[in-house]
């Protein structure tokens, strides 16, 4: 399978999140979100309220399928950037072990050459938790889905 | 496939609309967004032409409640169902849990159903997934329409391997909840492990 399902404890996702909050930091950006290339959200850093996430978080990872898909067209590998200029915002996207997304929202407080440095930074650090991941043996915490009688999913829907 | 967070006890999972074009993928999606409760859902998002022909996808994130402990969400997408859109649809169907077939009933639209069906399979298996594998309904949406074919001489040819079914008027909501519980159940059954 090419996507295998993407499980996450509170050890590596507190990692994550330190990796996300220092480059917030790092680089002066206004916000930073980690995306699964599926689309789904796995860590974010500097969000405000108005912020529509898990739209952006598909967006995101439906403008990198695509773009995937262009590098495949011309047999190009893979763009593993890529950086939109906005007036106020620009966004600056990177594919972290070949399956995350790390988005980078910015404005006029940093500039794209810090942004980018420290995104090279983060990358590294995410490429060594996911791949540390990947070969994770599956835990037992997994079970919990064992348990799931058809009760349950009846009970999902309501009466 | 799905995503799970141990840490905020969430199960995410991304189901698929497939279908011919104007078979109602999008209506479906419309549906569901009306009906469903504001707290149990974000936003309805559409990349669609002038025209308000589906151009890469229609998302839409639904929350289904808690099992043992863990929310459940799904992620509902469509595919540009015109012939041309291939490039797109196979990446939508990248990391996919489930898929709904969406056949259009009318006699006129038989043709285009099984070019799509078949183009679903082939699609699927570059993904590395095999169809008789994922968790699968068919709709039979448009029952309303005045040339409809039977459910009994559609099913034979869309539905040869007799996975769930449902009849559906997408615009009016008939069949829809019916159809998404149906894929939902297998999707979480298939995570069971049964």
């Amino acid at each position: 399978m090419l996507n295998p399902q993407l499980a996450l404890y509170d050890e590596e996702l507190t990692e994550i999140r330190e990796v996300a909050d220092r480059l917030h930091q790092d680089s002066r950006a206004r916000t930073i979100l980690i995306v699964d290339k599926n689309g789904q959200l796995i860590a974010a850093s500097g969000v405000d309220a108005e912020l529509d996430t898990t739209s952006l978080s598909s967006l995101v990872a439906g403008n990198v399928a695509a773009t995937g898909g262009i590098a495949k067209l011309i047999e190009e590998e893979e763009f593993t950037g890529q950086y939109h200029e906005g007036k106020e915002i620009s966004v600056h996207m990177t594919i972290v072990a070949r399956r995350i997304i790390l988005v980078v929202l910015f404005d006029k407080n940093t500039t794209q050459g810090l942004v980018r440095l420290r995104v090279k930074k983060a990358n590294e650090a995410l490429t060594g938790i996911f791949d540390a991941l990947a070969a994770k043996p599956k835990g037992a915490q997994e079970d919990v889905f064992k348990e799931i009688t058809d009760e349950d999913i009846d009970n999902l829907f309501g009466p | 496939m799905s995503f799970i967070n141990y840490s905020a006890r969430e199960i995410n999972f991304k189901v698929v609309y497939y279908g011919p074009g104007l078979c109602g993928k999008t209506t479906n999606l419309e549906w569901i967004y009306k009906v469903s409760k504001p707290e149990a859902k974000g936003k309805m998002v559409s990349l669609a032409t002038e025209t308000e022909r589906t151009l890469f996808f229609d998302f839409l994130p639904l929350d289904l409640g808690e099992i043992r402990g863990f929310k459940t969400r799904f992620h509902l997408y469509t595919v540009p169902g015109q012939v041309f859109y291939d490039a797109s649809r196979k990446l939508i169907l990248r990391g996919v849990d489930g898929v709904c077939f969406v056949a259009d009933s009318q006699d006129a639209r038989m043709d285009a159903n099984l070019e799509s069906l078949e183009n679903l399979r082939h699609n699927l298996e570059e993904q590395g997934f095999n169809l008789d594998e994922l968790p699968y309904v068919v709709q039979y949406n448009k029952r309303d329409m005045p040339e409809v074919l039977p459910v009994a001489e559609l099913s034979p040819s869309l539905n040869p391997t007799q996975v769930p079914e449902f009849e559906a008027v997408a615009i009016d909501g008939t069949g829809v909840f019916e159809t998404l519980k149906g894929l939902a159940r297998q999707v979480i059954q298939k995570q069971r492990g049964s």
